[in-house]
C-alpha cells in the first residue's frame, strides 16, 4: 500500500476488477466486478451455474482468471496457487468439502494449513479451543469418513478459522445444516465480522442473505447483472433479478385432502450402522400412504442414510415383513425387486450413489430405469428409449449438459441432483423416497424439482422426503417426522407444527442439540 | 535338524526377503500417492543388469548400487512421464513398462551371460559378526540388507510423522482436495514414483550382485509380482510389508528345504508353485475378506489426476 495515497476512503479488502474467465465453449465469468468492505457480509447471489464458484476460484488462487484484477487492500495482487491466498490472508471453505475422508480431522486441518507447527499435540488443543469457542465442537482424532456432514464443514470452517482470515469465502454453507446449527453459523459468522473479518457468502437460500448480508452482488450468465442491499429487498424480487424472470412458488395443494391407501411400511425395523461410528436404526415403524408427502427432518448422521438404505432394499431387514410395499413383505429383498414394485430412490450422495460419475447421462438413465421404463428389449439394451428419456428429463428439469452422452461426472453438483431427482420423478414411481432433493440447486430449480414432487404425490403416489431443510419439508409435506439418534418421532400434520418444536426434537428432548449430536456420535 | 541347519535356513530367508522388501516399500510409497505402477518387474531387471555391468566395467559394486538405483529411476521416470504428464493408464503402461524392462535387460545383459562377479562384501564388525549364531544372523550381511531394514523405517518414520508425508498420503487419498488446497498433485506424484523406481533398482542390484552373483536372463523370476502382491497384503502399512517380506522370502525358502529334503511325494513343480500360489491366496483373500474395506487403499489409486475446470 502506499502510504499517503487516498487517505480519506478506506480501501475494500477485495476488489474485483473486469474479471473475466472462459472454458471451452462456454464464458463462466465475463467483466465481474465489485468490492467488498472490511468487516463486510458480501453476498454472491446467482443460480447454478452463474459462475459463482468460477469467480471464487480465482479470488483463492485455483483458477487464474484469463483477464482483470483482483486488488487487495488497494494493491493489486497476483494469486497464482492457494498458498497465497492463505498468505495475504484468505480462507475457502468449499461447497464440495476439500477433506480427506481416510484420515483424521486434525490431519485434514494440517493439510490445510501453510504452517501448522510440528507439534500436533498442539495443534489438537488449538483445533478444540478454536472450534468450542465458535460453537463448532470437534474431535480432532476422529476420522472424516466418520462423520456427519454438519461436522465435515466445522472442519473446513476451523481450518480457516485457524488461520486468522481476513477474508473468508463461502460456497452454500447451510444447505446442510440443521436450523440451530445455521444459527450457530451465523453466530460464528457475526462474530467473525465484529472482528474485522470479510465474508463473501455464495447461497441460494434469499431468506438467509436477507438476515446475514451486509450487500449482494447478483451473477446472471456469468455477468455481474445486479447490486443491492438486501436488506431493502424482499427474498422474491433477489430471487427474480437471479433468473431474471418471474419467480413461481410452489402450488401446494389443498390440505386435509384424503390420502389413499398405505402403500409403504417400516414395523420395528432396528438396524446397525453401516458405518463405524453410526448411530443404529431403533425401532422404527412408518405408514406411507398414497398422495401423501412425509417429510423425515433430522440432523446429518442421526441415521437417514441407513433408513434409506433399509427401505431402497440396499440394506436389508432382518426379517420380511419388517418392510411392506403394498402389504408385500420385501425387507429380505433388494432394491431391484423393490424398483420393480414401484419403488424408486433418490439417495443422498449424487456422484458415486445416485449416479456413476464416469458414465453417460443415457447410460445412467439406463440403470435405475430400464425395468420400469422399458429399455430392455429381449434382453439388449435399447439405447434410444434410454436417451430420448434422458433428453426428456434434460428438458422438463432445466438441467445444464452439452447433451445426453456427456459423463454425469462432469455436471455441476446442482445439474445433477436436478437431473437424478427428475430420472426418478419421470419413472412415476408409485413410491419415491427422495434424500436431499435440492440441497445445491438454486432457487428456481429447486421450485420446479419440489412442484414435481408435490405433482407426483397428486397423482397419487407415496413419497418420504428425507431433508435437513426445514424450509423445504414445510413447504413439501403433509406431515413431518423427526429422526433422531436412530430413532423416528411420530409424524405430526405440517399444517400445525412449529419450527422449534421440530427443532427440539431434532436436538432429543433431553437436550441441546449439540448434546444429541455428541451422543449421536460417540 | 540341527542349530546349522536352522541358521543356515534363516541366513536364506532372510537373503530371499531382501529383494522383495525393497520392491515392496518403493511400490508402496508410489501407491499411497495413488499411482500403481505394475512395471516393478521390469524395474528391478533393469536395475539388475545395470548393476552388474557396472560393478564388472568398474570393479567398484557401489557404483553398481548406484547405477541401478538411477536405471530404476530412469525406468519410473518413463512411467510418470506417460501415465502422470500424459495420463496414460496406469495398469496398461505399467505392463508394458515391465515387458519393456525385460526387453531391454536381455540386451544389456547378453554379453554379460556366464561372466562371474564377487559376491557383495558381508559387513564385518570385529566381535560382534564373530558372535555365535547372533554374529552371522544379525551382524554378517551385506549393506543391501540394512538398508531394506533402514528404509522401511525410513518410509514408515515418513508417512506417519512428517508433513510431506501426509501431503504424500493426501495426494493420495483424494487428488481433487488436495488440488483445490493448493498442492502439486502432479509434482507429488513424481517423487512417489521416482522413489519407487530407485527402491526396485535396489532390489535388482540384490539379486545380480548378493543374491545370485552373476547376471541371468529374466532373473528376477516374478520378484516384482510378489512385491506388489505384497504391498496390498501389508494393505498399505510398511510394517507389515516388512513382515509380509520375511514370510514370502520364508516360503521360497522353504519348498527349496522340502525338496532338498528327500522325496516328500509332491512334484517339484508344485513345490515351486507355492510362492506364487501363497500370492493368489493372500491376493484373494485380501480381496473378499473382511479386510476388504475401501479404506485400506489410497482412494485414488490408479486414477489419472485431471484438475476440474
Amino acid at each position: 500500500m502506499e502510504p499517503g495515497h487516498d487517505v480519506v476512503k478506506e480501501h475494500p479488502r477485495l476488489e474485483l476488477r473486469g474479471i473475466t474467465k472462459a472454458f471451452p465453449g462456454v464464458i463462466a465469468n465475463s467483466d465481474v466486478g465489485f468490492e467488498v468492505a472490511p468487516g463486510e457480509i458480501h453476498a454472491l447471489l446467482g443460480e447454478n451455474g452463474a459462475g459463482k464458484s468460477t469467480l471464487v476460484k480465482q479470488i483463492y488462487g485455483i483458477l487464474k482468471p484469463d483477464a482483470g484484477e483482483i486488488v487487495w487492500d488497494g494493491r493489486e495482487v497476483d494469486i497464482p496457487n492457494p498458498h497465497t491466498a492463505r498468505a495475504l490472508g484468505i480462507g475457502m471453505v468449499f461447497q464440495h468439502f476439500s477433506l480427506f475422508e481416510a484420515m483424521t480431522v486434525l490431519e485434514n486441518v494440517a493439510l490445510g494449513m501453510d504452517d501448522p507447527g510440528k507439534d500436533r499435540t498442539a495443534l489438537a488443543k488449538r483445533i478444540r479451543d478454536v472450534s468450542e469457542s465458535y460453537g463448532l465442537p470437534l474431535d480432532p482424532a476422529r476420522e472424516v469418513h466418520t462423520l456427519s456432514v454438519g461436522e465435515r464443514q466445522r472442519i473446513e470452517i476451523v481450518r480457516c478459522l485457524l488461520q486468522s482470515p481476513r477474508l473468508l469465502v463461502m460456497d452454500e454453507p447451510t444447505s446442510v445444516l440443521t436450523p440451530q446449527e445455521v444459527g450457530k453459523l451465523f453466530e460464528t459468522l457475526r462474530k467473525l465480522k465484529a472482528e474485522g473479518c470479510s465474508i463473501l457468502y455464495i447461497s441460494h437460500k434469499l431468506n438467509e442473505i436477507k438476515e446475514l448480508c451486509d450487500a449482494a452482488t447478483i451473477l446472471r450468465g456469468g455477468k455481474v447483472v445486479a447490486a443491492c442491499d438486501p436488506k431493502a429487498e424482499t427474498a422474491r424480487s433477489m430471487a427474480q433479478l437471479m433468473i431474471g424472470a418471474e419467480f413461481r412458488s410452489v402450488a401446494r395443494r389443498e390440505a386435509g385432502k384424503d390420502t389413499g391407501p398405505v402403500r409403504l411400511t417400516l414395523k420395528g425395523l432396528n438396524m446397525a450402522p453401516e458405518m463405524a461410528h453410526g448411530v443404529p436404526l431403533k425401532n422404527i415403524h412408518l405408514a406411507l400412504r398414497g398422495g401423501e408427502i412425509l417429510g423425515i427432518a433430522g440432523v446429518a448422521g442421526n441415521g437417514q442414510g441407513d433408513l434409506l438404505a433399509a427401505i431402497a432394499g440396499e440394506r436389508k431387514a432382518a426379517s420380511a415383513d419388517t418392510v411392506t410395499i403394498d402389504g408385500k413383505a420385501v425387507g429380505r429383498s433388494g432394491p431391484a425387486a423393490r424398483r420393480k414394485l414401484g419403488l424408486c430412490t433418490v439417495p443422498e450422495e449424487r456422484n458415486g450413489h445416485g449416479a456413476v460419475p464416469d458414465m453417460s447421462l443415457t447410460d445412467n438413465a439406463m440403470l435405475s430405469a430400464h425395468k420400469r421404463m422399458g429399455f430392455l428389449k429381449a434382453g439388449f439394451l435399447d439405447k434410444g428409449k434410454s436417451r430420448n428419456f434422458a433428453a426428456e428429463v434434460i428438458k422438463r428439469f432445466d438441467v445444464r449438459t452439452p447433451g445426453t452422452e456427456t459423463a454425469a461426472g462432469s455436471l455441476s453438483g446442482g445439474n445433477l441432483q436436478k437431473f437424478i431427482v427428475g430420472r426418478e420423478i419421470l419413472q412415476k414411481p408409485e413410491i419415491l423416497v427422495v434424500a436431499q432433493p435440492t440441497w445445491g440447486v438454486d432457487a428456481a430449480a429447486a421450485a420446479t424439482i419440489q412442484q414435481a414432487l408435490v405433482d407426483l404425490a397428486a397423482t397419487g403416489s407415496a413419497i418420504l422426503v428425507i431433508s435437513q431443510d426445514l424450509d423445504e419439508l414445510l413447504t413439501l409435506s403433509d406431515r413431518i417426522a423427526v429422526i433422531n439418534a436412530g430413532a423416528l418421532s411420530d409424524a405430526m400434520p405440517a399444517a400445525t407444527v412449529s419450527v422449534e418444536e421440530i427443532g427440539l426434537l431434532m436436538g432429543g428432548i433431553h437436550g441441546s442439540p449439540e448434546d444429541a449430536h455428541a451422543k449421536g456420535a460417540a | 535338524m540341527g542349530l546349522d541347519t536352522i541358521l543356515a535356513m534363516l541366513l536364506t530367508v532372510i537373503a530371499a526377503a531382501t529383494p522383495l522388501l525393497l520392491a515392496a516399500i518403493g511400490e508402496l510409497v508410489s501407491e499411497k500417492a495413488g499411482v500403481l505402477n505394475l512395471g516393478v518387474e521390469g524395474m528391478m531387471l533393469v536395475g539388475a543388469v545395470i548393476a552388474f555391468a557396472t560393478t564388472v566395467g568398474t570393479g567398484s559394486p557401489a557404483l553398481g548400487i548406484l547405477a541401478a538405483m538411477i536405471g530404476g529411476m530412469v525406468m519410473a521416470l518413463a512411467f510418470g512421464v506417460l501415465t502422470l504428464t500424459l495420463m496414460a493408464n496406469q495398469v496398461a503402461t505399467g505392463l508394458a513398462l515391465t515387458i519393456f524392462g525385460i526387453g531391454l535387460s536381455s540386451l544389456i545383459g547378453a554379453d554379460y551371460i556366464g561372466t562371474p562377479v564377487d559376491k557383495l562384501a558381508s559387513l564385518s564388525i570385529p566381535g560382534l559378526s564373530d558372535l555365535p549364531v547372533i554374529g552371522p544372523l544379525i551382524f554378517g550381511h551385506d549393506i543391501l540388507v540394512y538398508l531394506s531394514v533402514a528404509i522401511t523405517v525410513a518410509v514408515a518414520w515418513f508417512l506417519k510423522k512428517t508433513r510431506a508425508g501426509l501431503i504424500l498420503r493426501a495426494v493420495g487419498e483424494s487428488d481433487l482436495s488436495a488440488h483445490s488446497i493448493g498442492y502439486d498433485v502432479i509434482r507429488v506424484r513424481y517423487f512417489a514414483v521416482l522413489f519407487g523406481g530407485l527402491t526396485a533398482g535396489l532390489a535388482g542390484a540384490y539379486l545380480s550382485l548378493s543374491y545370485t552373483p552373476m547376471w541371468v536372463e529374466g532373473m528376477t523370476a516374478g520378484r516384482g509380482w510378489i512385491a506388489l502382491a505384497l504391498v496390498a497384503f501389508a494393505s498399505w502399512r510398511p510394517w507389515r510389508v516388512l513382515g509380509g517380506a520375511y514370510i514370502f522370502g520364508g516360503v521360497t525358502i522353504l519348498q527349496l528345504y522340502l525338496q532338498g529334503g528327500g522325496d516328500i511325494g509332491i512334484p517339484a513343480q508344485v513345490m515351486n508353485m507355492l510362492p506364487y500360489l501363497a500370492t493368489i491366496i493372500v491376493l484373494t483373500v485380501i480381496s473378499a475378506g473382511p479386510w476388504r474395506g475401501r479404506l485400506d487403499a489410497p482412494a485414488c489409486l490408479g486414477k489419472p489426476f485431471r484438475p476440474a475446470s
